[in-house]
């Protein structure tokens, strides 16, 4: 296949998986059939798309205009197809573990779950290949919209409530704030809207007001960074069913927030842009805040979930941080984080499943002992906080090793105290989760039957145990990710010029 | 490619007249249809009326594109420079389509709502009604005189006090609703009148281009100035400019559906027109006491209505209140674009009332369709309907998700222009405003879309059903047009493009 069709075959793709599970509704086994297979073509022609990627091609696809100017364009890049890489082959684990999930729980509207859930990874593949700011924002707003039900699937008040607040804040925050920027973008950028090496506006001559107002709107415009203080839509997106909070709000959903925030950094901005603006170390100054209050604040949440959420938050923080320093170390921490994060905060949240499906608990408190019943899930669940803390020889290690190196060349000289601080409050608020599971202290009573006879389905113990494993394999796949990544900050010694599509 | 089809097999008597076509078509069939004995004969004939005069638009739009300098004129009776000009360039051409598309598509709609709504001896005169409104609209759309413009303004006003006083078998506040709207109208023609007296005093003419050719001398003259300003308030009464626009949610409430649904997709878009063609043909942006007007009243005014409407709508109970509110809000965005007093401006505007029309087309429709097995349109009333209902629901939270502007929605590329426009004249904040009504329109309309699909229905004895075949055709025809004018919006931003284009007098741009 050309580029350009594989190109439009993962974007098409998701969308007749979700005609084949609307088809197949009445029939379980097939419908999960149709979301295995789809996932495993869609991670197939992801993989390909990136070796194109790698080989130094930019697969592009132009669909047309929808007004003069304004293209529905594609073009992917080194940052994309990582993102891309990450969401579709997660969405296979996540897809094996959905099952055992919905079926252990005995959910309603399984059919309606599955066509969102392949909707939304249609938007998450667009955001990752959109060429210029216009298609982003559109496969952005689908990636909203599609995962609204999703959120609300449960369709108690709490569930609606929760869904409420999350389409608010991030329609709110998308329509209010990044789609005004977008289209000032377009004003002071002569009518143009594409991503462009070396970046859009670096030519602009942008007054410093003008600049540090544009970026400020496009970084909080971006509310699925969940940046403080538009965090709180995601612990309210925590009441949905626990693969979405899996694989969409520890995976596709924030990362396609602070992969926009970082596409926008390098392909809008540009780095000469971007330090010369000045409300960058305010965003910087916010990132570290949000890393730490964000931590201290799941340090407080008994529900396990909600403790995870918090941790995400502060997860995707250094992520902004990453893309906010402007350099190659920065760009590199903040992409690394993406994958890396990516695989440990959705194998804690596949534990924290496997352990509601098993015994319907959801408070830390509750689960002392725990270990003993279901020991693979609470080691998949250390081996995943280790990664999150960053210890070697586990993923997370490289992004925070990249972003200290990154903030010290550039004279921020506070940023790596800011880290060290959440590595510590890291260990505080997730280790003795394991800890207490698996070796109670004396005297605490024994945990009660399993709610569900048998445990838990052995795919929702499968999935974690399995991408727990990813964090290993990642940790030693940093060099040619890194070689992979090189293009998108190397820009610095390219004439911004040449590569104008 | 339809265009140049229809162009060359369309007959020469066709093309010679097709603008007057337009009007006279309807015009004569609305007395034919008064003597009807049967109502579904005299549906069937303002279906016919309607579908041609579609036709014609069509066929005018052709010509105009592809005549050089887009202007047809048209000497009604050869009177030429004595008698009544029909003057048809691509922003005419433009609003006469919306008018008569949408006119087409309502009566397509019409016919079980009529049945519900009207009593059965008046169905004919009812219809008759209809289509005079519908010829007026045309003719005020059309005309290139002043004083005819009026002429055709009080013919369709007339008709629809009518129209929404028929509204009273169902829900007598129907009666003073219509009666508000007669004192207003009244007062509107009354202004817009008046304006034209003291400017015809001034010109010695009511050609309005000949009008545009003299102003330019006596910009300094006092009778001009206060012409102008009681023809802009005249109009902007008819285009429910806020806070003029006191007649309108009464008036949308408690019609007919059908009448509801006709008005809100034409009528003020129609005075919008007029508007837009005294402020931009006849007068010009140029003339200082303009450019003050733009800047401190109808920006002002457009804000206030985007904002304070759209507050409005969040707190109403009533689904077709809420939708009333909601459009006097649009006015405010399609005021807004219009005073930037650039092409882009008004090109914007010009884009929003067409994919206004789409959208105020499509929900009007669905409402009316499932009010067909039982009365109530409150919000309450809605719960539960995505279940009974889906195929008109899924219909309506198109348009919905249009009438907020989510991307791959008309609306969305609306706000877009407007947008654009709006940054490109230097009123960034201006921009905030819209961004701020849109996030109200999410309340509104999100409030709405939940109940339809998330909540159980409240009395669960009443059963509303799916609209009938005969309304869900039209109803799904708008809702895909707004979602195909979302991916492709080239067709309708060249017509506003070539629109505010011919009503700026400039050369078509982009």
């Amino acid at each position: 296949m050309t580029p350009d069709m594989l190109i439009a075959a993962a974007l098409i793709l998701p969308l007749v998986i979700a005609a084949g599970i609307a088809a197949f509704g009445k029939f379980p086994n097939l419908r999960e059939g149709v979301t295995i297979l789809g996932s495993i073509a869609l991670f197939a022609v992801v993989v390909q798309l990136t070796m194109l990627v790698s080989s130094g091609l930019r697969p592009e696809l132009y669909v047309g205009e929808a007004i003069p100017g304004l293209a529905f364009a594609f073009k992917l890049e080194p940052l994309g197809a990582l993102f891309a890489v990450v969401a579709s082959g997660l969405w296979i684990v996540n897809s094996f573990y959905s099952i055992g999930y919905m079926r252990g729980n005995r959910e309603r509207n399984q059919t309606r779950f599955y066509i969102c859930f392949a909707i939304a990874l249609c938007g998450a593949m667009g955001v990752a290949m959109a060429g210029n700011l216009f298609t982003l924002f559109i496969f952005y707003e689908i990636l909203t919209l599609s995962t609204y039900p999703l959120v609300a699937h449960k369709g108690d008040a709490a569930a609606r409530r929760g869904a409420r607040i999350y389409l608010l804040t991030l329609l709110g925050t998308s329509i209010g704030f990044l789609l005004t920027a977008i289209m000032w973008t377009w004003v002071v950028a002569g009518q143009r809207l594409d991503f462009v090496d070396g970046g859009l506006l670096a030519n602009a001559n942008l007054s410093p007001v003008v600049a540090s107002a544009l970026l400020l709107l496009f970084v909080f415009g971006v509310g699925k960074a969940a940046l403080m203080p538009f965090h709180f839509w995601l612990p309210n997106a925590m009441v949905a069913p626990t693969p979405v909070s899996a694989l969409l709000h520890a995976v596709a959903v924030v990362k396609a927030g602070v992969f926009t925030v970082m596409k926008i950094s390098i392909y809008i901005f540009g780095d000469e842009l971007l330090q010369a603006t000045p409300s960058r170390e305010f965003i910087m100054a916010v990132a570290c805040f949000t890393i730490v209050a964000a931590s201290l604040i799941a340090i407080t949440k008994d529900n396990l979930k909600a403790r995870l959420a918090y941790s995400t938050i502060a997860q995707l923080a250094y992520v902004v941080l990453g893309a906010m320093l402007a350099d190659r170390a920065g760009i590199l921490g903040g992409s690394l984080q993406i994958a890396a994060h990516a695989v440990a905060k959705i194998t804690l949240f596949m534990c924290a499943g496997a352990i509601y499906v098993a015994t319907g608990l959801t408070n830390i408190s509750d689960m002392r002992g725990l270990g003993r019943k279901m020991p693979l899930v609470f080691i998949a669940f250390f081996i995943a906080a280790l990664s999150i803390i960053g210890i070697p020889p586990l993923a997370g290690d490289w992004p925070k090793y990249e972003l200290m190196q990154g903030a010290i060349d550039r004279g921020a000289d506070w940023v790596p105290f800011v880290l060290i601080v959440s590595s510590l409050l890291n260990i505080v608020y997730l280790l003795p989760i394991p800890f207490l599971a698996l070796m109670p202290p004396p005297g605490s009573k024994p945990p009660k039957e399993f709610k569900r006879p048998g445990g838990a389905p052995w795919l929702t113990v499968a999935a974690p145990l399995f991408t727990a494993s990813l964090c290993f394999v990642l940790f030693f796949m940093v060099d040619p990710i890194a070689d992979f990544l090189a293009p998108a900050f190397a820009t610095v010694d390219i004439d911004p010029e040449v590569n104008i599509p | 490619m339809i265009l140049e089809l229809l162009l060359t097999s369309a007959p020469d008597w066709a093309i010679r007249h097709a603008a007057m076509l337009i009007v006279v078509v309807p015009l004569v069939m609305a007395p034919i249809l008064a003597l009807s004995p049967s109502g579904r004969l005299a549906w069937f004939l303002a279906l016919l009326a309607t579908a041609a005069s579609t036709y014609f638009a069509i066929l005018t739009l052709g010509i105009v594109q592809s005549t050089p300098g887009g202007i047809i004129e048209y000497w009604i009776g050869n009177w030429y420079l004595i008698g009544i000009e029909f003057r048809v360039d691509a922003l005419n051409a433009m609003i006469l389509l919306i008018v008569s598309g949408m006119a087409f598509l309502a009566t397509v709609f019409a016919w079980p709502t009529i049945l519900a709504d009207v009593e059965k001896q008046k169905i004919s005169l009812f219809l008759c009604a209809f289509l005079l409104c519908f010829a007026g609209l045309c003719g005020v759309a059309g005309t290139g005189d002043a004083f005819n413009l009026f002429v055709f303004l009080e013919i369709s006003s007339l008709s629809t006090y009518v129209l929404v006083a028929m509204g009273a078998r169902n829900d007598r506040r129907a009666l003073p609703a219509a009666f508000d709207y007669l004192i207003m109208g009244t007062l509107a023609a009354s202004f817009y009148i008046i304006g034209v007296g003291f400017l015809y005093a001034a010109t010695g003419t009511l050609n309005m281009a000949e009008m545009a050719a003299q102003l330019p001398a006596l910009a300094g003259n006092r009778s001009v100035q206060v012409g102008f300003a009681f023809i802009v308030v005249g109009l902007g009464l008819k285009a429910a400019m806020w806070p003029l626009h006191q007649w309108l949610p009464n008036a949308y409430s408690y019609s007919p559906s059908f009448v509801t649904m006709f008005l809100a997709a034409t009528a003020t878009k129609v005075a919008l027109y007029a508007l837009i063609r005294w402020l931009f043909t006849i007068f010009s942006p140029d003339y200082p006491f303009e450019q003050a007007i733009f800047t401190w009243v109808l920006a002002p005014l457009g804000i206030a209505a985007m904002v304070i409407c759209s507050f409005q709508a969040v707190f109403q109970t009533d689904v077709r209140r809420m939708l009333a509110y909601s459009s006097v809000a649009q006015v405010g965005y399609m005021i807004l674009g219009i005073s930037v007093a650039t092409a882009a401006g008004v090109s914007a505007g010009l884009l929003h009332l067409f994919n206004h029309s789409l959208i105020k087309g499509a929900l009007f429709m669905a409402l009316a369709g499932v009010c067909l097995t039982y009365k109530g349109t409150t919000v309450r009333d809605f719960a539960g309907l995505g279940r009974t209902a889906p195929l008109t629901m899924s219909a309506f939270a198109i348009a919905g998700l249009s009438l907020i502007g989510v991307p791959l929605t008309a609306g969305f590329m609306s706000k877009l222009q407007l947008g654009y426009a709006l940054f490109d004249h230097g009123w960034w904040w201006a921009v905030l405003f819209v961004v701020f009504s849109s996030f109200l329109a999410v309340f509104y309309v999100g409030r709405l879309l939940q109940a339809i699909f998330f909540e159980a229905p409240a009395s669960p004895g009443r059963h509303r059903k799916e609209a009938p075949l005969i309304v869900l055709v039209p109803l799904w025809v708008l809702a895909l047009a707004n979602i195909y004018f979302g991916i492709d919006a080239s067709f309708p931003v060249g017509l506003a493009n070539d629109g505010a284009a011919a009503a700026l007098g400039l050369e078509a741009f982009q």
